[in-house]
Order: structure tokens, then sequence, then C-alpha cells
């Protein structure tokens, strides 16, 4: 077939015509996908829950909580065992100091706070290098890396060039830091709403802390 | 026997990394593991077959003056659709691939192909150039990934072959895709040669 001149009629109608298409396909595949996209990210959430968190019966509602130093919440899901007693919490939790942006990661705590394993959600770092904080982090025969068990009030969640008890990734020293800024983070912010919420503890301090959303 | 040379011809005689070198930028990022390298590679497999296909069936109707933003806006929206099918329906298959989709649009092979094969052809040569492209593309990039994850970590697609403290790291880094793709294309060219 003849291919159009290219005169400003022809162009115009071109161009609308694929740009228009492409609006519409799009705008049609992103209706019929909304749902699903959002009923996958649940379930990988609930996912990733289900693998930090010591064994559990069923999860509590969850909340918002204002960390300190940010001013974006991060998310608390609590655990109840059989007899509702909560075993854990896992907290979705961020940090914005990666090598590449945004950090999200899912920490859970023990109610003593030790740390009972982590899922790396959502990081743009480096392919081979900062892209494997879940691995290093968590390889059990190396104790200067591993932080599953520990608890952020007996290590300090710092690298080793900080001052810190945790080797950095080898090449990936930013991406390191911004994993553990992370964690210490959820761990801050988790202490204050446990002090806040629990009645057990030694005593919920007259100052709001934080503001619960 | 056209149509056969046709695949064949982006496997090797005219392979998008080795020898016409397009798409370098995504190359040289994602390869640092072969794992990476045969995920881009399947990504980018499919992203080409269909973009080379609906341009080869829309490329007569479109004036030659705007054909250019004409195809970038097809193939953008193609990439679109695919993430976000994927994301829906193939979660965890999303979860390992959805890293390099976004650089998918942006890979001039798939343009360059648009551009060098599909808006001249019919739609069933279109197809076999996509296929070929796509498949040569993904051999250069596990080839590649392999070399830099076996220098750089002692490892080939995760399995241990020496110890870690032996690798060398630049190949992970950066530099190390510019030396290793470098020597791949010298030693690609003296075989061709031979």
């Amino acid at each position: 077939m003849a291919q159009p001149e290219s005169n400003f009629k022809n162009m115009f109608l071109a161009l609308f015509t694929v740009t228009f298409v492409a609006a519409a396909i799009l705008g049609l595949v992103n209706e019929r996908t909304k749902a699903a996209i959002a009923r996958a990210d649940i379930e990988q959430q609930n996912l990733a829950i289900a693998a930090i968190l010591p064994p559990f019966t069923y999860l509590g509602k969850s909340y918002k909580s204002l960390p300190k130093d940010e001013k974006d919440s991060l998310q608390f899901f609590p655990a109840f065992g059989k007899d509702s007693a909560l075993v854990g919490t896992a907290v979705k939790t961020y940090s914005k100091k990666g090598f590449s942006g945004l950090v999200t990661i899912m920490v859970g705590f023990t109610t003593e706070g030790n740390i009972s394993g982590f899922r790396v959600l959502e990081h743009k770092e480096t392919p081979g290098l900062g892209s494997r904080m879940y691995n290093w982090f968590s390889d059990k025969n190396k104790p200067k890396q591993n932080v599953i068990g520990t608890n952020p009030d007996k290590s300090n969640f710092m690298v080793m060039k900080d001052g810190g008890s945790f080797d950095a990734i080898t090449a990936a020293t930013i991406s390191s830091r911004a994993f553990l800024e992370s964690i210490r983070r959820a761990y801050d912010t988790w202490k204050s709403e446990k002090a806040l919420n629990a009645p057990t503890t030694v005593k919920a301090g007259p100052t709001k802390k934080g503001g619960t959303l | 026997m056209n149509r056969m040379q046709t695949f064949l011809n982006g496997l090797m005689k005219e392979n998008p990394i080795f020898v016409i070198m397009l798409g370098m930028c995504p190359t040289l990022g994602v390869s640092s593991n072969a794992i990476n390298g045969i995920g881009m590679g399947l990504a980018t497999t499919f992203v080409l077959v269909m973009s080379n296909l609906i341009v080869s069936l829309v490329a007569g109707y479109i004036p030659d003056k705007v054909r250019i933003p004409s195809y970038v806006v097809i193939i953008a929206t193609f990439v679109t659709v695919v993430q976000l099918t994927m994301q829906a329906y193939l979660p965890s298959l999303y979860a390992s691939l959805g890293l390099f989709i976004p650089l998918i649009v942006v890979n001039c092979i798939v343009l360059g192909r648009a551009e060098a094969f599909a808006c001249k052809n019919g739609a069933v040569l279109s197809i076999l150039d996509g296929l070929g492209m796509g498949f040569g593309f993904t051999f250069a990039l596990t080839l590649l990934g392999s070399i830099r994850e076996f220098l750089g970590t002692g490892k080939i697609f995760g399995l241990t072959l020496y110890p870690e403290n032996y690798g060398s790291l630049l190949f992970v880094l950066a530099p190390g895709a510019f030396i290793a793709l470098g020597y791949l294309i010298a030693i690609i060219n003296k075989i061709k040669k031979a």
C-alpha cells in the first residue's frame, strides 16, 4: 500500500490516532488490572509477614505510626497466637538513603524486640551489589552479617565503618547503610509504640510520641 | 530459506550486541549475573516480537515524518500493558523481571528493529526477525552475565564454582562489564573471520 504523504493533515491524523488508541488501551488495561494488582500486592505482603514472624494464628488490624525522624509513617502488622496473645509484630519500614532512592523492608520483631526475620519488598539498588541485601544480612554462617535473632538494643545497627556491629555488603556500603537505617527506624518506632500501648511496660509517658494515624 | 535466514541473522551474523551494538546501556547494566541476563533477554524478546508485529501492520498507514514518535508510543504502550498484566496475574514472575521491564522501553534494539526491519517487511518475517534478534540478545546477555558472575563471584547461575574471596569484584561493577564485553566482541569477531 502507498504510504500517506507527510502533510500536516496526515501527520496530525496519524499521531492523533496512535496516541488516542494507546491512551484508550492503557486506560482499559489499567482499569482491568487495578483490582488484581492490589490483591496480588496484599498477597505478597501477607506471604512476607508469614515468612518473617514466629508461627501465629491470625493477624490483627494493621496500623500506622510516624517515626520520629521522617514524615512518612510505618505500617505495623501485629500477629496473635491461639490464646490471642501477641507473638510478634511485622513492621513495614523504609529508608530513603538507598543507592537509588527508596528501599522498603518488612521486618518482624518478637515481643522482646528480637528480629525474627525480614524481607526486602522494594528497592532499586544495583543488581548484583546492593540487591544482595537479603542474602547478605540473613547469612546464618556469618555472625557479623546476620541480623536475624539480634536485638537492636544490644547490637549497634550501623555498618562497621561507621562504628556499628555489622559488615557492610562488599562494594555496597550505601545500600547497607540504608538497610540498617530502615531496621533502626522500625525498631525505634516499634519501641515507642510499645511504650504507648502496652500497660504492662513501665510507664506510658505522658508526652505524645510520634502521633498515631 | 529466506525465513530461516531472517531468524538466524539475529543469532550470530547480526547479533544485536556483538555485531550491531544496539542497546548497550541495559546490556552493561543488567549483565552482572547470568540469571539477570536471561530475564532481561526473554522479556525483551517478547516485547520485540510483539512490537515488530504491530509496527509491520501499521507502518503503511503512518506518514514518514511522524513514524518515529508513533513507534515509540506503540512500544511504550505495549511495554506498559505487559508490565500491568504481569503484575496483576503473574506476581512472582513480576518480582524477578519487574526490574527490567521499564528498561525495555528505552532499549534501542526494539526501536532499531522497528525502524530497520519491521516497517519494510511483512508480519511473518517481522515476527521471525523479532525472535531471532531477541534470542541473539538473550544469548549475548547470558554469556556476558555468566562470565562476569564467574570472574566476579566464582558462581554461574548462583552455583558456586570457586570461593567468592578469590573473585575479582571489578567484574561485577561497571568497568568489568566494559572489559568483558570488549574481549567478547574481539573473540566473536575472530571466530567470524575464521
